[in-house]
């Protein structure tokens, strides 16, 4: 059994559809911790040394947040900036992440389509989530395919393929937690979702 | 006393005290009258156990000096000197006001004079022990009605020394009336005594008393603590009697400069059973010394005059209430208090006796009525709060009726000092409906007139909560300003509306650790977020990037919250739990130089480094 922690960044659950949707699917117990960010600090005043000690004890840290302006909101920028310190999460003696796996959950605005060379968004979400990408490279994490719920307002409107999401992001995180999942299988895809529409 | 065996009438007294006050408490009445009815009962007209009154009430007026010791140790000076305008001017204008008016209808009554002025004057006083007692009973000391009555207490205290002074003047069987030179010089010398002694105690109280209740805390004997305060406000009484001076005046004084010592808290659980006592003896010798066959011999004169006596002074007291702007109830409140005549009676009376001014019989005659009055008192203050007072505070829901159920707040706040009021109004800008709940009537009229739904009383009565819609609400805020009462609500809250969630405002360190310990885990110290706000502010002024100072701040507070958590976790004893204090103490301290020393690495790894919360 493997530690998953859920770094949830939404700085208004309570009118949010899909990521209120998904967190509510999900069964916390003693392995599974959801920890969301805008509650625990309300004031914006990261504890550094408490985040740390909560990363450590993880083995798997999944980073679930909305797609605000093609990257993630405030407040997990500012955790990145404070909690992956040099020799810590990177540098000579940081190693305290390695062979971590990185999970990004977002849900997004914008459409599956739109998100291509040719779509008005211009790049794809892996294009887009490099800088998530190369600072889970750069601690040494496994940065895994991400998880996308796009076009949230239909998605909203959908209640049954919004809870088919969910169920699919609740049973990932079982595997996830059983260790019977390869991360090899998946490491072709552009996002998780590919590896059940395959 | 018949007896002539101190320890059968002290079998008698305590008998009394203790069967008749727990009832009276029970029944709603308030000790003083449970003391006042176990004095009657005990007294000589009824069971006859106990005799002659003048020697114990003499006694026990001892009480009353504690009391003010004690009043005045809850007063720092600069809040006395805030109250200099109420105790000159309301005190002074009840006074005279009641002097005029008792003296008029003395001499309507036929009486000379100076014999008319001369009552007017004792019976303007009003009862300090009954007054205090009951209001302090009832929580209602901090009120506006309650810190009026207080004032013109303090100002009758003082109004006590000239009254002395002019009494013998007015004697009218006595030939020496002129004044000589020899009087003038010596009251000269007299002023310099005066002066000199109060002079001595404001100075030992401030510079004398620490040191020496410190040598004598560290000899960790609790019996000489009791002692060396007992003797600190029976030699305070001594001085201020040997030159003259009301010795509750004295320890009142003492009282106010003690109150920023470091053993105020000491001296004050010493004193109290002291005080309890006495007053409580005291309020029996005024029960017992109530002379049943005056009163039978001419009910009518006597119930008369008492009537008289207690309309004449509410008349004064209303009218200077009226014109302080006090808001209706505790007008009323401030009114009836105040409307008996008092234990100083007593000694002028049988000063005004041995001066030639009034004649034996006559003074037989009044002090009745003073008791009767006093003995009223209680009864009174129950009428006005269970039949008067709440005609005021429920003025509006007498008008809607049907609107009660249907608004019910989610959410009450009790206390809306300054506390509460941040609370409060954040809650309204947010229109988030709050239910208020506070004690002072004049702050209640105020913020009625914005919205708020207002209930006036005491936030510890369950009855009131469910009144004000504590079943339906789903949160509550006890903004209270006092420790022991903010507990009480909480227990209160606890048992009664199990589902509240409970906020709570705590005064201090100890007063958050007690709450959580209770399992209110949702507190604000009410200085610590403020204090460290500003501290941030000063970090910014010598030059510190706004945000940094900010996050300074914040992290401070939170590991003094974290800090105050762990300290209420900790089950020990008594004293591992002080040394846990200090421990506490000294962990901020470290904290705190950590945070001096630390320098900024300008690197470019990060921002700010980790470890400030260790
Ligand atoms: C400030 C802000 C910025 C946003 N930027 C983007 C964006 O860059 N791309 C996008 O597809 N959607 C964007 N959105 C839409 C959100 O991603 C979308 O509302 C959200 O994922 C819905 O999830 P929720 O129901 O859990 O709130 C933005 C929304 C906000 C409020």
């Amino acid at each position: 059994m493997r530690n998953i922690l859920i770094i949830l960044a939404h700085p208004n659950l309570a009118n949010s559809q899909i990521n209120r949707t998904f967190i509510d699917a999900i069964e916390q117990n003693d392995k599974v911790t959801i920890h969301d960010l805008y509650l625990t600090y309300p004031d914006g005043v990261i504890d550094i040394d408490a985040e740390q000690a909560k990363l450590s004890s993880a083995d798997v840290v999944i980073f679930q947040h909305p797609f605000y302006w093609y990257s993630a909101p405030a407040i997990l920028k500012e955790w990145f900036d404070l909690v992956l310190q040099f020799n810590y999460a990177y540098g000579p003696k940081g190693n305290a992440l390695k062979g971590k796996q990185w999970l990004t959950v977002i849900t997004t605005g914008g459409s599956k389509e739109a998100y291509c060379t040719q779509g008005h968004n211009r790049f794809t979400i892996r294009e887009l989530l490099t800088p998530f990408d190369q600072t889970a490279h750069l601690c040494e994490m496994e940065f895994l395919p991400p998880f996308v719920a796009h076009s949230a307002r239909n998605l909203s409107k959908n209640p049954d393929k919004l809870k088919h999401l969910a169920e699919q992001y609740q049973k990932f995180i079982h595997e996830l937690q059983d260790d019977n999942f390869d991360s090899e299988s998946v490491s072709h895809l552009q996002t998780l979702n590919q590896r059940w529409e395959q | 006393m018949e007896h002539g065996n101190l320890l059968f009438d002290a079998f008698i007294y305590l008998c009394a005290a203790v069967i008749s006050v727990p009832i009276a408490k029970r029944l709603g009445l308030g000790s003083v009258l449970g003391y006042l009815v176990a004095g009657v009962l005990i007294g000589p007209f009824v069971l006859g156990f106990v005799g002659d009154q003048t020697n114990v009430m003499h006694f026990a007026e001892f009480g009353v000096v504690m009391m003010l010791f004690l009043v005045g140790l809850e007063l720092k000076p600069s809040l006395l000197w805030k109250m200099r305008g109420p105790i000159v001017g309301t005190g002074g204008l009840q006074v005279l006001l009641s002097t005029a008016v008792i003296t008029l209808i003395a001499m309507y009554l036929g009486l000379i004079w100076q014999q008319a002025l001369a009552i007017g004057m004792v019976l303007a006083l009003s009862s300090t022990a009954i007054v205090l007692q009951s209001l302090q009973e009832k929580g209602l000391m901090k009120t506006s009605a309650g810190q009026s009555a207080f004032a013109v207490l303090l100002f009758q205290d003082i109004a006590v020394i000239p009254m002395l002074a002019i009494l013998p003047l007015l004697a009218v069987t006595s030939p020496e009336l002129t004044v000589n030179a020899d009087t003038s010089q010596a009251g000269w010398v007299k002023g310099l005594i005066v002066a000199g002694v109060i002079a001595a105690i404001i100075f030992g109280g401030k510079y004398l008393m620490n040191p020496i209740f410190g040598f004598i805390a560290k000899s960790k004997l609790r019996e000489i603590f009791t002692a060396s305060a007992l003797l600190l406000v029976i030699g305070v009484a001594l001085a201020m009697q040997a030159i003259g001076l009301s010795p509750a005046l004295g320890t009142f004084i003492a009282g106010v400069v003690l109150a920023e010592s470091d053993f105020r808290h000491e001296l004050e659980s010493n004193i109290e059973p002291f005080k309890g006592l006495l007053l409580g003896l005291f309020f029996i010798s005024v029960g017992a010394g109530i002379n049943f066959e005056l009163l039978l011999a001419d009910p009518l004169v006597v119930i008369g005059l008492t009537v008289a006596l207690i309309i004449g002074k509410f008349l004064v007291l209303f009218l200077l209430a009226k014109s302080n702007k006090l808001a209706k109830p505790d007008a009323w409140l401030f009114s009836v208090a105040l409307a008996q005549a008092g234990e100083f009676a007593f000694v002028l009376f049988a000063f005004a006796s041995t001066s030639g001014v009034l004649p034996t019989g006559l003074i037989g005659l009044l002090t009745l009525v003073v008791a009767s009055s006093m003995l009223l008192t209680p009864l009174m203050l129950i009428v006005n709060e269970k039949y008067i007072s709440p005609r005021f505070a429920t003025h509006k829901k007498e008008q809607r009726p049907a609107d009660v159920i249907d608004e019910d707040n989610p959410i009450i706040v009790i206390g809306f000092g300054r506390f509460g009021q941040s609370v409060g109004r954040l809650l309204l800008a947010n229109n988030v409906k709050a239910t208020v709940l506070d004690h002072d009537a004049s702050q209640i009229e105020m913020v009625r007139k914005f919205g708020f739904k207002v209930y006036f009383g005491e936030g510890e009565s369950a009855e009131l909560l469910h009144s004000a819609g504590a079943d339906t609400a789903q949160a509550i805020v006890v903004a209270v300003d006092n420790v022991d009462s903010s507990l009480n609500i909480v227990h209160m809250v606890q048992k009664h509306f199990p589902h509240l969630k409970i906020l709570a405002r705590a005064i201090n360190r100890l007063h958050a650790v007690e709450l959580h310990r209770l399992g209110v885990n949702e507190i604000e110290r009410e200085t610590m977020a403020s204090g460290a706000e500003l501290g941030a502010k000063a970090l910014v002024a010598l030059g510190w990037q706004s945000n940094i100072a900010y996050r300074t701040s914040r992290l401070f507070k939170k590991h003094d919250d974290q800090s105050v958590l762990e300290l209420a976790a900790f089950n020990g004893d008594e004293h591992e739990y002080i040394s846990k204090t200090n421990e506490a103490r000294r962990l901020l301290e470290e904290t705190l130089k950590q945070d001096g020393t630390w320098q900024h690495d300008a690197d470019e790894h990060a921002w700010e480094k980790p470890g400030k919360l260790k």
